[in-house]
């Protein structure tokens, strides 16, 4: 399967909105039915095409946020300020609609649910969406490789996902280490600030151990963490990068 | 502010309109500095009418990339290797 979802010229198909999910005041996760889907690994996305009555058209790639094998194929979206494509799937898509999609793409920003090693997963912002897909696919396939999410959000409520990572966090499934960049938790003992060495140190598998390492979110947030893992001994070949650009709303 | 490229996996997409594996898991070779690395790692500028790909250490143009409604033109003047996982 891993194969065969890499394989092949991309083609554009029809999806369907089956249910949209309100996950943070500016996010949203829409649930898509989408005809002929040819399974996905978790960590690849897919390119939206928006056309307009006249014709003008645009497109913008969106991280899958769900296990394979689900009955829908989801896709959460932050709204990006003046964006073309992100508001008009966050506040105005509703159930029945339909767009245009191609995917799923991308075979180097993946997780094998195969792969026994350690896993440490560092996400900025929306960042979290591949990710998530990761750590649902090793919870629905009884994989037992062990998780670490290093998770990075300006406030307690911009994190997407916090009430079925605690849940996942509680079974043992994935350990959850949050970094509030803007406000912490009342009662929080580390004031607001960016992820450092010392917080990676603590929530980080030791480079020593090897993990296996993905790292996703705005490019700045991605080029600051991935010096980080570097300057802490970890391999760059073990270091798997996915930025979203300056806004990090996209995808 | 984050710098305003993103990096080679927004390739995938457009690539994959033309080529039948993913060529974003091949190692490029760069005909500026000679490095060598995954496409998934390289520098988009995808802001332009069309995609720019520059190579991570030395900024060459790596990839020029422009749709048109009915043809895509594809300049891979930056990189002298392609190598493919199979």
């Amino acid at each position: 399967m891993a194969r065969a979802a890499v394989l092949g010229r991309l083609t554009w198909r029809v999806a369907s909105v089956v249910e949209v999910r309100a996950e943070t005041a500016t996010a949203r996760t829409l649930l898509l039915d989408v005809p002929g889907w040819p399974g996905h690994l978790p960590g690849q996305h897919v390119d939206v095409r928006l056309t307009a009555d006249d014709g003008y058209s645009t497109q913008r790639s969106y991280s899958i946020a769900s296990a394979p094998g689900q009955p829908t194929v989801d896709l959460t979206v932050e709204a990006v300020e003046e964006g073309e494509v992100s508001p008009y799937l966050t506040d105005v898509v509703g159930p029945g609609d339909e767009f245009e999609l191609r995917g799923p793409i991308g075979g180097w920003f993946v997780w094998r649910s195969d792969d026994p090693a350690l896993v440490l997963l560092v996400a900025g912002g929306s960042g979290s969406v591949p990710l998530m897909a990761m750590i649902r696919t090793r919870a629905a396939t009884g994989a037992t490789a062990p998780f670490r999410l290093v998770y990075s959000v300006r406030t307690p409520e911009s994190a997407i996902y916090a009430d079925e990572l605690r849940r996942l966090a509680a079974d043992g499934a994935v350990d959850v280490t949050l970094v509030h960049t803007r406000r912490s938790p009342t009662g929080s003992a580390r004031p607001p600030g960016r992820l450092d060495a010392a917080l990676l140190e603590s929530a980080a598998w030791p480079a020593a151990d090897a993990p296996a390492v993905f790292v996703c979110g705005p490019t700045g947030f991605v080029e600051a963490a991935a010096t980080l893992l570097v300057a802490a001994g970890h391999d760059p070949a073990r270091i798997k990068t996915e930025r979203f650009g300056p806004t990090g709303g996209a995808r | 502010m984050s710098p305003e490229w993103t990096d080679g996996n927004a390739l995938a997409g457009p690539l994959g309109e033309v080529f039948a594996v993913d060529v974003t898991t091949a190692i490029g070779t760069c005909v500026g500095c000679g490095r060598t690395g995954l496409v998934a790692e390289v520098h988009v500028y995808a802001q332009a009418p069309g995609v720019v790909a520059r190579c991570p250490s030395c900024d060459t143009v790596l990839i020029r990339m422009v749709r048109t409604p009915d043809r895509v033109h594809l300049d891979l003047r930056g990189l002298t290797s392609l190598t493919f996982p199979l």
